[in-house]
């Protein structure tokens, strides 16, 4: 497949039911070779059809969807989601079958040979994070942040050049929601998938999205850009409403802490072999909140101020070991509004 | 009865294999077949008109209200009806007890397609399964243990409803049943009640067997 041409087009694409429902209203937009693209709105804004419209779960009423410059509806349905990955909410796997074999599924619809398939499959569960020790099991003795790996472990066993993500990660608690998230970056940071993800949740989009969607109820675009220009310009009032309050503190997060300007570190600030233990406080020992300047946020080193009883971040480099600290006046240089204006 | 004891084990050891139509091993033998049978020929009828009905779910309530009305005639009256056709052969009891299994079994394979979570036939849908064999790879694996939970219900139905063919001659262990009764001896009812149930009971742990062996997925939704 040529590299350079693989982009998904909606061209003036509407879905309107048979009782007059418009479920997606003339949607144009490109979905760009290697990116992440979120589809992100309340529910009936039409994000999942859109999703759908693209391996043709769905079909478009009007408009065209084009997969590398492809009309969609030209390509046969089963041999399109065949070259499509595809991960569903509670993710789907089918629950007779064993783990490797749920993996194997495409590779097997392909025609691969049960032993390569195997083979695959035994290859992305490693790459996915998962115990090979799993791959026997049956999926009810799985988690649900578990299965839902394995999910995407399914959707990539073909090596499909595009994913589509329906919720994927809605139906698990938070803190493993927020761990398929991370591994979800590093494995696209890896493979460069083009990936379209479908969530109602802003941050979840916020955080994954090289581009979002915002979609209004009625299945209309109401802004697509990056993360860090939706907070800082949202299109409209519904667009503001959607990204919620603390918009400020959250664009934090798009801004390294790089260019935060550090003090030497003050004597009341108790280091043992180089790393911070806490800052003296009469008898006892006082937290402390730190952060590393070279991979972190803004937002984190506000964090690691606000941590701190006498509001000094400790930076500390990638093995722990202090660097100095930073005071508040060393963030308000920093901000955007300072700095780059 | 009078002084008659309940089981005479002495008649049993004689008619266990007397070498004529009516020994109880010959008897034993015809209402396993005439019992499985109906099973059989109900679970190919009723696996199409279930996937029909679970397909187009119009055809579920008309399928099943003329099953439920067919399931309340008497089992007698359907066969003095099949008598003029059929005469007095096992087919005549064949019939109608197929006719009764499908009561059981259409709803059985209805209830296993609907069984199928939602999200799995989309996912199955978006791998790039056409229909054919997503239904043979993924509804229809996904639904035997629903299946095979009505198959029990109808298979136990079935040996207890055999033994009514009797009356017509075609009752395999009812045989027994109408013996004693004219004989006003007891021996050979008890054999036959003892029969009817060890055979119901053994068919239902074969089926029981069957499932953990075809679903060992299924583990978890066993134990809950």
């Amino acid at each position: 497949m040529n590299k350079g041409l693989r982009v998904i087009t909606f061209e003036g694409v509407t879905k309107r039911y048979p009782d007059g429902t418009v479920a997606v209203d003339n949607l144009s937009l490109d979905v760009p070779d290697g990116s992440v693209t979120v589809f992100v709105g309340p529910s009936g804004c039409g994000k999942t059809t859109s999703l759908r419209m693209i391996n043709r779960m769905i079909d478009a009423t009007e408009g065209r969807i084009r997969l590398d410059g492809r009309d969609v509806k030209e390509i046969e349905p089963a041999t399109l989601r065949r070259g499509i990955g595809y991960v569903i909410q509670q993710a789907g796997l089918f629950p007779h079958r064993r783990i490797v074999d749920n993996v194997a599924t495409v590779p097997y619809l392909l025609g691969w040979d049960k032993k390569k398939a195997r083979a695959r499959a035994m290859e992305l569960l490693e790459r996915v994070g998962l115990d090979v020790k799993l791959a026997e099991r049956y999926p009810f003795q799985l988690s649900g942040g578990q299965q839902q790996r394995v999910g995407v472990a399914r959707a990539l066993a073909a090596d499909p050049p595009v994913l589509l993500m329906d919720e994927p990660f809605s139906a698990v608690d938070p803190i493993v929601r927020m761990s398929l998230q991370d591994e979800l970056l590093r494995l696209q940071s890896e493979l460069h998938k083009t990936i379209v993800f479908v969530t109602h949740d802003i941050d979840e989009a916020i955080k994954l999205g090289d581009r979002v969607a915002v979609m209004r109820v009625g299945g209309r675009l109401a802004q697509l850009s990056d993360p860090a220009t939706l907070l800082r310009d949202p299109a409209d009032d519904f667009v503001r409403e959607f990204l919620g309050r603390d918009r400020g503190i959250r664009r934090l997060s798009f801004i390294p802490a790089r260019s935060v300007r550090l003090s030497p570190p003050p004597a009341d600030l108790v280091v043992e072999d180089g790393r911070p233990v806490g800052w003296q406080s009469g008898d006892g020992l006082q937290p402390y909140g730190s952060f590393d300047p070279e991979t972190d946020s803004l937002r984190a080193a506000l964090d690691a101020m606000l941590l701190s009883p006498n509001g000094l971040a400790v930076a500390v480099d990638g093995h722990g070991k202090v660097l100095g600290v930073a005071a508040r006046d060393a963030l308000d240089a920093a901000l955007p509004g300072a700095a780059d204006g | 009865m009078g002084d008659e004891p309940l089981v005479r084990w002495d008649w049993i050891a004689r008619n266990w294999d007397n070498g004529t139509p009516y020994a109880i091993k010959a008897l034993l033998e015809d209402h396993t077949v005439m019992a499985f049978l109906p099973v059989v020929f109900g679970l190919l009828i009723a696996l199409p008109l279930g996937l029909a009905c679970a397909r187009w779910r119009v055809l579920y309530q008309p399928t099943t209200g003329l099953m439920n009305v067919i399931y309340s005639l008497p089992s007698l009256a359907l066969f003095s009806i099949l008598l003029s056709v059929t005469g007095l052969t096992r087919t005549t009891v064949i019939i109608p007890l197929t006719l009764f299994s499908l009561a059981v079994l259409i709803p059985a394979v209805v209830d296993g397609m609907t069984s199928v979570p939602d999200h799995v036939r989309q996912s199955a849908v978006a791998m790039g399964f056409r229909p054919l064999r997503r239904l043979l790879q993924v509804e229809l694996p996904i639904a035997v243990p629903v299946v095979l939970a009505g198959l029990r219900v109808a298979t136990v139905s079935s040996i207890s409803l055999v033994s009514v063919g009797a009356l017509i001659g075609q009752g395999g262990l009812g045989y027994l049943f109408i013996d004693g009764w004219q004989r006003q001896f007891p021996t050979p009812i008890v054999v036959g009640i003892a029969l009817v149930t060890l055979l119901a009971l053994v068919a239902d742990l074969a089926l029981i067997l069957i499932q953990r062996w075809l679903t060992p997925w299924a583990r978890a939704r066993r134990a809950a």
